[in-house]
């Protein structure tokens, strides 16, 4: 078993071998992918040792105390959160070896080509068609909400292989490449003005069945593990207090009594308490996870930090009287990451829009809270036993 | 960042917990707590006596050196959960929490020894709605007697020895059968409050009554919120088993998504409650951030345990408005204990000050 003070050890073998200061960043990073020092629960020879996820915090700690590049794990969020735990546990030997690395240094970057226009909160509807040809597949359909395909060099993609069985049935899950000439990317605008997401439109693309991920008509349940996934990958990081949205509203409240009414007082206290209240919440489940006792809580989380950006950003622009009524900027852009704190309390309101809708709908995760938490009844299902080609649409 | 609370259960905290529902479970039935609410005596003294003589919880907030158990905040608060969850009539939160806290800030050693075993039981004469560090009222201290008489104090009925504010700042020792006590009829029915008279009644001064009122009304405060937590938890619990049994239109009525969202949403408030509770016991067992962790657990508490009960009330629809349904009992405390010891509201103006989000 390997424990702390072995990952010490490590760690500083790593850092003697390869100084931070006079190695390359690249060259660090595939570095401390071969030592197994970049995610230290992977298996050995994949970028980790078998160890306890809860131990990467140690190596984490020790490499930044030594100044040590890190793979910018924000930019390349989907392939660490959702790609590279489904690879995995469904690909080959050869797969692993193959993404693995790249992805985990970010010299490949991943994208999710799973939402369609027509397949939001019902996933398992969607209709991009992946025909089988020769020894591959070919690819046609329409894909939307994608952030990072502009700069993705690869995608984790679920296609629809067989529309004559119910829709969880049909369903094959694919490694796509973005280079190929049949994937043309282009920017979604969003309320904001910029353009953090694309759509992705796919007109005969072929991928290799070598580059298919699990069992042909096994895609739903391969898609499971990027999704449950990409739920853990919310919360678990520890807050300040006042350490998220309401801490520039607090800020602002301090700085100008000019700006202070009764109502508006109120408001900001009830929504500070509620602000505590989910951090103390999310310390918990961190508490609760490091303990090895993981709860149903996280569930929650998601729909507590949505709500509370939207009430709380609203206030924010009420606060600001005059200034409220003015945007910082409209002009389309591409930014890498959301960034909540670099732009003003306009952009934050139209932003946080989107927080009860990406990563599952409130209203799905409060499905998924009755059902699963509480073990409520599921609404009685007309989809379940239909062909995918006879549903309504 | 400093040290983060702990937020957690122990192991030795689970087993408490397990302890005390298992006596709860044989001694506060829902019937027999309906009946008893009506009855002459609506407190459960057998209750309180296997758990203040039989389990030694009396004296949990009190040191071994000075006849308790030693233990702290965080224990209580797990008693305080499973007392929510029975709504349980005992004088638990007035005797062993609230007299308690104002003896050990007075150093009263024979008395807090007394009520650390459970031998008598003492009451706070301060009305119950009141705040830490708001204004109480006081009895005339004149010739050595006290006279005066003071309403709204909780579990007074059946205290044996009442801790008496007085006119000259001191906090007065006085015996029950020297006070003329008489209970109120009371919005919650397992921990009634009473109006007592006195009328030249000995008392035995004990120390200065105001940082003693303070001390045990901020925590009172919050450990509420563990009583709070206990009582939607099992509110929570109940409506999502009923509606789980309860069919209409040829389905479980659970079933409905207009339903399932209501109670998912209530599941949330309950595991934010947990975690806003267990800071606040957390922090008055170490002493750290105490005033803001307790105002922020009770700013919050008081609406999720209302609107536990509320929910529960209207999912059981009919069966909920019946007077043999307990449903009632936990609305009853939960309406009741929004105003014990500060609203969320007053809450949330001391907050204003604690944190520098002064008013306009």
């Amino acid at each position: 078993m390997t424990d702390a003070a072995e990952l010490k050890r490590r760690t500083a073998e790593l850092l003697a071998a390869h100084p931070p200061a006079t190695t390359d960043r690249l060259d660090f990073l595939r570095a401390r992918f071969d030592a197994g020092l970049a995610w230290v629960h992977y298996p050995e020879g994949l970028g980790g040792l078998g160890a306890p996820r809860s131990l990467q915090v140690v190596v984490d700690t020790e490499l930044e105390a030594a100044g040590a590049p890190d793979n910018d794990p924000r930019r390349i969020g989907i392939g660490l959160g959702m790609a590279a735990p489904t690879i995995l546990k469904y690909g080959t030997e050869e797969q692993k070896q193959r993404y693995l690395r790249p992805l985990w240094t970010g010299e490949e970057v991943w994208c999710q080509l799973f939402s369609e226009p027509g397949a939001g909160s019902d996933l398992a509807a969607l209709g991009t068609r992946a025909v089988r040809e020769g020894d591959g597949w070919v690819v046609n359909g329409q894909k939307v909400w994608t952030s990072s395909a502009h700069n993705a060099r690869w995608a984790i993609l679920i296609a629809r292989t067989d529309p004559d069985v119910p829709k969880h049935a049909g369903i094959t899950y694919f490694l796509c490449d973005m280079t190929d000439p049949g994937v043309e990317v282009r920017p979604l605008r969003q309320i904001t003005g910029e353009a953090e997401f694309n759509e992705v439109f796919l007109t005969d693309v072929r991928i290799p069945d070598s580059h298919r991920l699990g069992e042909v008509g096994d895609g739903w349940r391969v898609a499971q593990t990027t999704l449950n996934n990409e739920r853990v990958a919310i919360g678990g990081m520890r807050l300040p207090r006042e350490g998220g949205m309401i801490g520039p509203v607090a800020k602002t409240w301090r700085e100008r009594p000019d700006l202070r009414t009764h109502d508006l007082h109120q408001r900001l206290l009830k929504l500070w308490v509620d602000a505590e209240v989910a951090r103390l919440t999310g310390e918990r489940l961190r508490q609760q996870l490091v303990a090895g006792q993981p709860g149903p809580e996280g569930a929650g989380m998601k729909l507590a930090f949505a709500r509370l950006n939207q009430e709380i950003s609203g206030l924010e622009v009420e606060l600001r009287g005059e200034e409220g009524l003015l945007y910082d900027d409209w002009t389309m852009r591409r930014p890498e990451l959301v960034d909540f704190t670099g732009r003003d309390a306009g952009y934050r309101y139209l932003r946080s829009k989107g927080n009860s809708i990406e990563g599952g709908t409130s209203e799905v995760l409060l499905n998924i809270v009755a059902e699963r938490v509480l073990g409520l009844p599921s609404e009685p299902r007309t989809d379940k036993d239909v062909a995918w080609k006879d549903l309504a649409r | 960042m400093t040290k983060a609370p702990d937020l957690l259960y122990s192991e030795e905290e689970e087993a408490l917990r397990s302890a005390v529902r298992d006596l709860l479970a044989d001694h506060c039935d829902a019937p027999g707590v309906i009946a008893r609410a009506e009855s002459d005596a609506p407190h459960d003294l057998a209750a309180w006596k296997a758990l203040a003589d039989g389990m030694g919880l009396a004296g949990l907030l009190v040191p071994e050196s000075r006849g308790g158990q030693g233990a702290t905040h965080r224990e209580v608060a797990v008693v305080m959960e499973e007392l929510g969850r029975a709504v349980a009539p005992v004088p638990y939160l007035t005797s062993a929490v609230i007299a308690t806290e104002a003896l050990l800030a007075c150093g009263a050693d024979d008395l807090l020894a007394e009520l650390a075993s459970g031998r008598r039981i003492g009451a706070l004469a301060v009305a119950q709605n009141v705040a830490a560090g708001r204004a109480y009222q006081v009895v005339r201290h004149e010739g050595g007697a006290l006279h005066g008489e003071l309403t709204a104090i909780a579990d007074a009925a059946v205290a044996d020895v009442l801790l008496v504010p007085a006119d000259d700042g001191g906090l007065y020792a006085v015996d029950a059968d020297s006070a003329t006590i008489t209970g109120q009829v009371s919005l919650d029915l397992t921990r009634p409050v009473a109006k007592i008279v006195l009328d030249g009644a000995p008392g035995r001064l004990l120390g200065d009554a105001e940082p003693a009122v303070r001390r045990a009304l901020r925590s009172a405060a919050g450990l509420l919120a563990s009583e709070q937590l206990g009582l939607a938890e099992w509110a929570l619990t109940e409506t999502v088993r009923y509606l789980k049994e309860r069919k209409q239109f040829n389905r479980p009525v659970g079933g409905f998504q207009a339903l399932k969202h209501r109670l998912a949403q209530l599941w949330l408030e309950v595991v934010n409650l947990r975690a806003a509770a267990r800071n606040a016991a957390d922090a008055l067992a170490t002493g750290v951030d105490v005033e803001v962790a307790v105002a922020v657990a009770q700013a919050y508490a008081a609406s999720v345990a209302v609107h536990a009960a509320e929910e529960a009330l209207q999912l059981h629809a009919g069966i909920g408005m019946t007077w043999e349904h307990p449903i009632h009992l936990y609305l009853k405390r939960a309406k009741a204990d929004s105003i014990a010891y500060g609203t969320a509201g007053a809450h949330r103006e001391a907050l204003a000050e604690l944190v520098d989000l002064r008013a306009p």
